[in-house]
């Protein structure tokens, strides 16, 4: 009886391991921002750097960003009116704090929200994620800044900023 | 009379389509060209405003191939390493050929690199180089 009970049983253990990696592979991991799906939003912010996704900072934040594009880091990012507009409408419908996304919110730990935090790379979370990157690594000819997540996060055009 | 429409409509389209087909590279050099109230673009002139440093923008930035690289027909790379697709209209086509984009970057770029927006004349001279790229 136990015999023929055997293989059974295992196909039962190799069946339920399956569910579970398969299940992480199709959730697409832990780290996931949704990218920036508007084409224009996607051109404008996305010529220069990276197209940061839009749950990576809350809303206070975009609208602070999109009011001083002229001068943008030390550049003169700035667009006409009615492209900063449709630009700013996005990011604030899609920012960290505008409900339901879960990695945006965990981003926001520690952040008081009134006080608009303009780099993804300072906030409090952000940090301590990447406390064990030694200065090296930075410094890597195909890094050189932080703002650079593609070299080390393959997928991060994607979303995916797993290890 | 369909067929009376089509004929007309047929050479309506040839009538309008002639100076579309100019191309708007084209146009905007024609543009630049009344502005300046230039005798001429240079691609040579347009070569060396790309190679030569100036001191007026950015110190990371002092030239056009700080970012772009040296060989046009090569991608270049934004200071935080985002690849910019080559200049050369041979190697990437679609350049140049949405006006309100040119402009855009015209005067971001110039202003980085020389601290002020360039002249019309510059502008021609940069393009007419780069279109022969």
């Amino acid at each position: 009886m136990n015999l023929t009970y055997r293989p059974l049983a295992l196909g039962f253990i190799a069946l339920f391991f399956f569910v579970v990696v398969m299940g992480r592979v199709q959730a697409g991991g832990n780290h996931f921002y949704a990218p920036i799906a508007d084409p224009v939003v996607k051109e404008e912010c996305g010529s220069c750097h990276l197209a940061f996704a839009p749950s990576m900072l809350p809303a206070s934040s975009w609208q602070r960003m999109m009011g001083n594009l002229k001068n943008h880091f030390g550049d003169d990012a700035s667009v006409d009116a009615d492209t900063t507009a449709r630009i700013t409408r996005y990011l604030v419908a899609n920012a960290a704090d505008a409900g339901d996304r879960r990695y945006g919110g965990k981003l926001l730990k520690g952040v008081a929200l009134g006080s608009a935090p303009q780099r993804i790379t300072e906030l409090p979370k952000w940090v301590s994620e990447h406390r064990k990157v030694p200065d090296w690594e930075w410094r890597h000819k195909e890094v050189r800044t932080k703002a650079n997540c593609v070299a080390c996060h393959t997928g991060a055009e994607q979303g995916y900023y797993d290890e | 009379m369909k067929r009376t429409i089509a004929a007309t409509l047929a050479t309506f389209a040839v009538a309008f389509a002639a100076p579309v087909s100019a191309g708007p590279r084209e146009d905007l050099l024609t543009q630049y060209a009344s502005i300046a109230q230039s005798s001429g673009f240079s691609a040579e002139r347009g070569q060396t405003l790309h190679t030569r440093n100036f001191a007026g923008g950015k110190a990371d930035t002092p030239a056009c191939i700080s970012c772009h690289g040296k060989d046009t027909r090569s991608p270049g790379s934004t200071p935080v390493g985002k690849p910019i697709a080559p200049l050369a209209v041979s190697v990437t086509p679609t350049r140049y050929t949405d006006p309100a984009k040119v402009e855009k970057w015209f005067r971001r770029n110039c202003i980085e690199v020389l601290g002020r927006e360039c002249t019309p004349q510059e502008k021609g001279d940069w393009l007419v180089y780069v279109i022969s790229q």
